[in-house]
């Protein structure tokens, strides 16, 4: 429901200006939020070091790393050369996945929706291909391509790829009928059809698509560098580190590298998110 | 026409009516977003006395809503009381009335339960107040739909019937809990004439049965002149009484009411307080509230 | 003479409902005339012709190394497959099996947990507050980057597998289900409050029902991304599964059995979200069938 409190505002008034922060500082969930955290952090805390505390270690939590060790963790690992470069590393590959997934699903999901012949034939390959979860490719990609950092790609843009092309479908053909008679009755060719009414119409289903794909792509780079980086030819990259974290038995790296992943794949979808709202500048809510 | 049901009596159908009567006195609503406050009803006071068919017109976002969302408890006031019978629904120290099935809302679009069946919608009510047990007020409910003449609709889902059949059997839903006031909210707003006509004459049929207290928020003045016993009409925003047409058409009306005189003169006189206010309204080119 | 019609004699009569059976004729008929079956057909057709040809015709530099259709099919249906997996041998039906309880497993922990938690979560607006904050901060970490973690929490192979499939049904369930109930349309609350329901009969007849289609939708997804992470959950640690066995016959250099598997989980996959779809049309009658009046 949209509260009184938006709609009622009359043409004309501005939207009293608060900045930002005041806004966000002003508000009960936020502060309910942090409490929230860090009542989840003490928590965690107090049951990773019961063991220590009170000699009883809890089961699973007991053996997580605590927070303030993590903490120390990344002060330490902030400083080095090849955390960073892991950032880049991973980066690169989801960038790649994701930009070639865009690039060619875009066009093959609007082929899909406005010629009938061809959804009739590209479609149900399509579909059976789909169910089948994109790391279960890694294997086979790894005997096709050339190279570990070639077969990571294309799994990357295997996972992105049937997400954008479903969204770019569906959003093109829910664009309502009317808006394509209005366009035809004012004479426009088919060329001004699809760039002014189906292109438009289908962003937002096209953002959406980028952001579930972003997700994605983030779940496949960090699977297949765990897989296929980890053995050896040492490709680096976040899954990477938190593999090798792992075969050298540091537990706090092994969360750290798990909350900078976490924070990655947060500013990729931010960007998304980002660029679809200066795109779409009449979608106010997205 | 033959009467129904006796369960249905509300007021009974000889005498005066004894309960349904609403006060509103000198109400104030005023919304405060984000600073800018605005004032949605200024100071309204009416009195309907139990058993009223009342009609509310007003030009669009003026306010009416506001008013219903305030008997019905959805929305606090700002200053001012409303009592029903003896009962003070909200005033000073009781912002917000406290939602109950002495008032039942028909809402604008409709609001059966799409999850429900119709009969299952119709006892929703007496069996969540615990008055029926759920068999007995299915029992109810589907005696109660064949009276609206709905009776082989009962298990079918909203989404499967008309708009019309659907509004009728949401009326049904409210009466089926004897409440003192039923508000409705342009209900008829969505459809054609030709329902619509249907729909009024259904309806005058209830109310000629029940003599509930109907509180009808409406924009079409014939459609108010012609089911209505008063009809109040209220100014744009901030909203106010405005005038107040007493309709002496006697019932039971049917269709050829609409064509009389007495009918004609009403709603020239009406007409030229609406219009009025609606030019007013225009002018302001506010966005409607909800 | 006009007179005061009774509401009951604007009664329609019943539509004569076709039958069944001379509906599904007249789609079946309508289809058949129409092109789209055969170019389907086509499709299908020139992907597997157009697959053949590069691995088998032309043999291709590259595409050489993967197994074609016709040497990926024989094994498959051979009583005596040389690379060790066909629809033959027990050990296929025993990755499937495993595979499947896995998943079963997982689905059915995440939906207990995730849907009442959904559902409060969008109901009780102190209790969103509350923990929402805590589902967002973790839910931008990938399921797989918990691998590690997983083997270490949890002990054996099956434990940490039955873990990252459940975390990650549990994100989209709990997220799905929260809103669902906050698309409810506020006026379904209203008409609730009006006929005096109490807070519980509004979560009961509100709330659960309304968010239904949401939930169902919430569940397909969840089973989906549960076999995605199943797949990398097995492939990293495990015994059997299909994902181990797509490895596992990688490791072996047998390429056979590898795409058997990843056909046999793309089956296997769509087949488990079919099924969910048919029990949520199954539990939201009226949902279904306002949905087919509107032709869809």
């Amino acid at each position: 429901m949209v509260s009184v409190s938006e709609v009622s505002r009359p043409i004309g008034i501005a939207r009293s200006r608060r900045s930002f922060l005041r806004r966000t500082l002003g508000r009960q969930e936020f502060w309910r939020g942090c409490v929230a955290i860090v009542v989840f952090l003490i928590l965690w805390e107090i049951g990773s070091r019961s063991g220590e505390w009170f000699g009883y270690t809890l089961p699973h939590v007991g053996l997580l790393p605590p927070p303030s060790d993590v903490a120390v963790a990344w002060s330490k690992v902030l400083m080095k050369w090849g955390y960073w470069e892991s950032w880049y590393q991973s980066f690169k590959r989801v960038l790649t996945g994701f930009i070639a997934a865009q690039i060619i699903g875009i066009p093959f999901g609007l082929m899909l929706a406005v010629n009938k012949y061809f959804r009739d034939i590209f479609f149900p390959p399509f579909e059976v291909l789909r169910p089948i979860p994109p790391l279960a490719w890694v294997p086979a990609s790894l005997i096709f391509w050339p190279t570990n950092e070639m077969s990571i790609a294309f799994v990357t843009f295997l996972g992105a790829f049937f997400t954008i092309v479903i969204n770019v479908l569906g959003g093109a053909r829910t664009i309502d009928v009317r808006y394509l008679r209005a366009v035809q009755s004012m004479g426009a060719s088919q060329w001004d059809l699809f760039w002014r009414i189906i292109l438009p119409g289908t962003l937002p289903s096209i953002f959406t698509g980028a952001a579930v794909g972003m997700g994605i792509t983030w779940e496949v780079v960090v699977a297949a560098e765990m897989i296929s980086g980890g053995g050896t030819q040492g490709g680096g990259g976040l899954g990477f580190f938190i593999w090798n974290s792992y075969m050298g038995g540091s537990l706090p790296q092994i969360v750290v590298g798990m909350i900078s992943i976490g924070i990655a794949g947060y500013l990729s979808s931010t960007v998304i998110r980002m660029i679809g709202r200066s795109a779409m500048p009449w979608r106010k809510l997205f | 026409m033959k009467r129904a049901d006796a369960s249905l009596e509300f007021n009974g159908s000889s005498g005066m009516p004894t309960r349904g009567a609403l006060t509103i006195r000198d109400l104030v609503k005023i919304y405060d977003p984000e600073g800018v406050n605005i004032m949605a009803v200024d100071h309204c006071s009416m009195q309907i006395t139990p058993g009223e068919f009342c009609m509310i017109v007003g030009p669009s976002g003026c306010g009416k809503t506001t008013l219903l969302n305030a008997i019905a408890g959805f929305h606090s006031i700002t200053s001012g009381e409303i009592f029903l019978d003896d009962k003070l629904l909200c005033g000073p120290d009781k912002p917000i009335a406290a939602q109950g099935a002495d008032r039942i809302v028909v809402f604008q679009n409709g609001a059966l339960f799409p999850w429900k069946t119709l009969a299952e919608n119709v006892a929703y009510g007496p069996m969540v107040q615990g008055v029926l047990s759920k068999r007995n007020a299915l029992a109810k409910a589907h005696e109660m739909l064949a009276e609206a003449g709905l009776g082989e609709f009962g298990g079918k889902y909203p989404g499967e019937v008309s708009s019309g059949m659907a509004r009728r059997a949401e009326i049904v839903r409210a009466l089926i809990n004897r409440p003192k006031v039923l508000l409705l909210d342009e209900p008829y707003r969505a459809m054609d004439g030709l329902t619509k006509s249907i729909m009024h004459e259904a309806l005058l049929e209830i109310y000629d049965r029940t003599k509930v207290t109907i509180f009808f928020i409406t924009h079409d003045l014939e459609e108010a002149i012609f089911l209505g016993d008063r009809v109040y009409v209220l100014t744009t925003r901030p909203c106010r009484l405005k005038k107040v047409v007493n309709v002496d058409i006697p019932r039971p009306r049917n269709y050829e009411v609409l064509s009389s005189e007495p009918f004609r003169l009403l709603v020239e006189e009406t007409r030229d307080a609406v219009h009025e206010e609606a030019i007013k309204a225009f002018q302001l080119g506010e966005r409607e509230l909800a | 003479m006009h007179q005061v019609v009774s509401p009951g004699e604007f009664q329609v009569a019943p539509r004569a409902t076709p039958n069944r059976l001379a509906r599904a004729w007249y789609l079946l008929t309508k289809t058949a005339r129409s092109p789209t079956p055969y170019l389907m057909a086509f499709g299908i057709l020139l992907w597997v012709f157009v697959y053949w040809l590069l691995c088998e015709g032309l043999k291709l530099p590259r595409f050489v190394k993967i197994p074609g259709p016709i040497t990926v099919l024989s094994e498959w249906l051979s009583p005596h497959p040389q690379q060790g997996i066909s629809i033959f041998t027990p050990e296929y039906y025993e990755h499937i099996y495993v595979s499947c309880r896995r998943i079963f497993i997982a689905f059915c922990i995440a939906t207990s947990i995730g849907v009442p938690l959904g559902l409060v979560m969008g109901w009780s607006r102190t209790f969103r507050d509350y923990t929402f904050p805590i589902l967002e901060t973790l839910r931008p970490i990938p399921i797989l980057a918990w691998v590690p973690l997983a083997i270490l929490m949890f002990s054996g192979y099956e434990t940490p597998v039955i873990f990252l499939a459940t975390l990650a049904s549990l994100y989209v369930t709990t997220l799905n289900t929260m809103l669902g109930v906050q698309s409810i349309d506020e006026v379904y609350f209203r008409a609730a409050g009006c006929l005096g329901s109490s807070r519980w009969d509004v979560f009961r007849h509100v709330v659960v029902p309304g968010a239904l289609p949401f939930i169902f939708t919430g569940l397909q997804i969840s089973i989906g991304v549960a076999w995605f992470s199943l797949v990398a959950a097995e492939m990293v640690s495990g015994d059997f599964g299909l994902g181990y066995l797509i490895l596992s016959s990688y490791m072996n250099s047998v390429t056979v059995p590898m795409v058997i598997a990843m056909l046999t989980l793309g089956f296997v996959g769509w087949f488990t979200s079919a099924m969910v779809r048919f029990v949520g049309n199954r539990l939201m009658q009226w949902h279904a069938r306002a949905l087919a009046l509107q032709g869809r």
